[in-house]
């Protein structure tokens, strides 16, 4: 594409932007490297004495990797549930003659108006009768099915530019519509399917209220919340609070080095239709 | 001979696949809000208490009371200023990232971290670079001579709400940019060269064909705003917990408090249903709105 001179204007805020954007997180690096006294003594910009590593054992050996396990079982199996059963909604709604499907799919977008607020407190205690309060798999019921109209509403976007032809080939030989879906349809819609699993990843990773009402125990958290367990254990400890919150963001951060372009890809798809 | 499949084939397999995704549906989603909607009709202190049945009383109670009212004036500031702060900037810089090419995927990659990060630590990291004492946010201010600058961002009444909203910005700008980068880069590179040829300059170029072809772009960051911040909890609930005073308070926070904090079940499914209602009348209006608008034009 032919560069085309930009405003020098345009280029200040580009380079302030990226300051802004850099600057709390290199704060938060280097704070965690440093000991508590320096953080009181010395300037708050100033680089460690020495890059003391205390912090990162002391973390580590707190029960940080419960939270990081709680996460990982809450995550996938919810994210795989939210891709196959969207592409299967996906499939009805783009492909099945069926008549309540068109109904059905407005009423699912309406979906993506409701705050998760308005659900908290029956969920909350249904969550309570049902006997699985303060345990990760209170989580997994809300997450999935709050994450499923968006993805429902892309892959049916994704199905319906798939070529009928290849259905339709398939039914002359005989094949019956769950067969088309599993041998057909879905394989086509992996890249659709790629894109909303790293969505979904990233926004439940980092999920907060249902997380915070629905589990209570430190060993039941996920790792959002292990700030919570540090906070109370090190409030006036500013070094071992960043510490925790480097070790929070650092999963994701080093997720995305390894799928840049990818990930921002799928964050999009998700999000323009949101 | 092709074997014509019954129309019932069909049927089944659309109830079988729909089958569990609506049941989801309704367990977490349908029943809950019409649950809410009845408990706001009752006085419910917590699990295990009975729920009294009181009428209209949680409602009239929401019309008198102002921290309500204050709440939803501050989720309509942050949208508004949200709108008019976030968009001209991520539109400027998604500009920038459009016309600079390959240099600025560095630029990209950087400016899209603050979205991988959970508002909870965001809150979290902010509230220590706010800290009137020992923050990053001062100690600059002081560094270059700014002294009188620095102030206790987040416990002043009076400062608290634009302080969260700096974070706000900080965090969602990057989102809005990468929406209008994709927009720019989907339009045909010969609509700038003709335009050129005839004459046209870069502002009347911007102006005159790249921000009426954004419209529909621009429209649907507007609706994601609003929506956004009429829901918005997470960063504020961890950064002031709707305080100093009041000041931050939000629907959001106003409902999780009186429901988990104060443990009123039924004044906090009043302030719940209060705001989903909030957010269904303001989305349609807006979208109504703005589709007129648009066909006008």
């Amino acid at each position: 594409m032919a560069r085309v001179k930009i405003h020098p204007l345009i280029w200040v805020l580009a380079l302030v932007w990226l300051l802004l954007t850099l600057l709390p997180f290199w704060f938060m690096v280097s704070s965690s490297f440093k000991t508590a006294l320096e953080t009181y003594t010395r300037p708050v910009w100033a680089l460690p004495l020495s890059p003391n590593i205390d912090n990162y054992k002391a973390v580590l050996s707190g029960g940080f990797f419960r939270y990081v396990f709680n996460s990982l079982l809450v995550v996938s199996i919810s994210v795989t549930l939210i891709l196959l059963l969207s592409a299967m909604a996906a499939f009805v709604f783009a492909r099945l003659p069926y008549r309540p499907a068109k109904p059905l799919f407005g009423l699912i977008m309406a979906g993506l108006a409701v705050p998760v607020h308005v659900t908290l407190i029956p969920v909350y205690s249904l969550t309570t009768r049902l006997g699985i309060y303060d345990t990760p798999w209170a989580l997994i019921g809300p997450y999935v099915a709050f994450s499923l109209p968006l993805t429902i509403f892309i892959l049916t976007e994704f199905v319906r530019q798939i070529p009928r032809e290849l259905d339709d080939a398939a039914r002359v030989d005989g094949c019956s519509p769950a067969r088309t879906f599993f041998s057909i349809i879905l394989p086509l819609t992996s890249p659709g399917m790629a894109s909303m699993g790293i969505y979904n990843t990233v926004m439940l990773w980092n999920e907060f209220v249902f997380a915070f009402t629905l589990t209570a125990s430190p060993n039941q958290r996920t790792l959002p919340l292990a700030i919570w367990e540090f906070q109370g254990q090190y409030s006036a400890n500013v070094p071992a609070i960043m510490t925790v919150l480097t070790m929070t963001a650092l999963p994701m951060i080093v997720v995305y080095i390894f799928g840049q372009e990818r990930i921002i890809k799928g964050m999009m798809a998700g999000a323009l239709k949101g | 001979m092709t074997r014509v499949k019954p129309k019932n084939e069909y049927a089944l397999t659309a109830i079988v696949f729909l089958a569990p995704t609506v049941l989801l549906l309704l367990v977490f989603v349908v029943y809950p809000i019409l649950e809410s909607v009845r408990l706001s009709f009752t006085r419910w202190t917590g699990l295990g208490q009975s729920q009294v049945y009181v009428g209209w009383s949680n409602w009239l109670r929401l019309l008198q009371d102002m921290v309500f009212w204050k709440a939803l004036g501050n989720n309509l500031i942050l949208a508004l200023l949200s709108i008019l702060i976030q968009l001209p900037i991520a539109l400027a810089l998604a500009l920038m990232l459009d016309k600079g090419g390959r240099a600025m995927r560095f630029l990209k990659l950087a400016y899209f971290i603050p979205l991988l990060v959970s508002s909870v630590a965001i809150g979290f990291l902010f509230k220590y670079i706010y800290d009137p004492n020992f923050g990053l946010l001062n100690a600059v201010l002081n560094g270059v001579g700014l002294n009188n600058l620095a102030k206790s961002w987040l416990g002043d009444p009076s400062l608290a709400l634009y302080a969260v909203l700096a974070v706000i910005c900080w965090q969602f700008i990057p989102f809005h940019m990468l929406i209008f980068q994709a927009a720019l880069a989907s339009m045909p590179a010969e609509l700038h060269d003709a335009a050129l040829i005839d004459g046209a300059t870069e502002n009347q170029f911007f102006w005159r064909i790249t921000l009426p072809l954004l419209q529909g772009t621009i429209r649907t960051a507007v609706v994601l705003s609003l929506i956004g911040s009429l829901r918005y909890f997470d960063l504020i609930y961890v950064l002031t917990g709707g305080g100093p005073s009041g000041s931050t308070e939000l629907m959001a926070t106003y409902m999780y408090k009186q429901a988990f904090s104060s443990f009123n079940f039924g004044y906090g499914s009043t302030v719940a249903v209060a705001l989903i209602l909030v957010v269904l009348l303001i989305s349609g209006v807006v979208l109504s709105l703005t589709k007129r608008f648009q066909t006008e034009v």
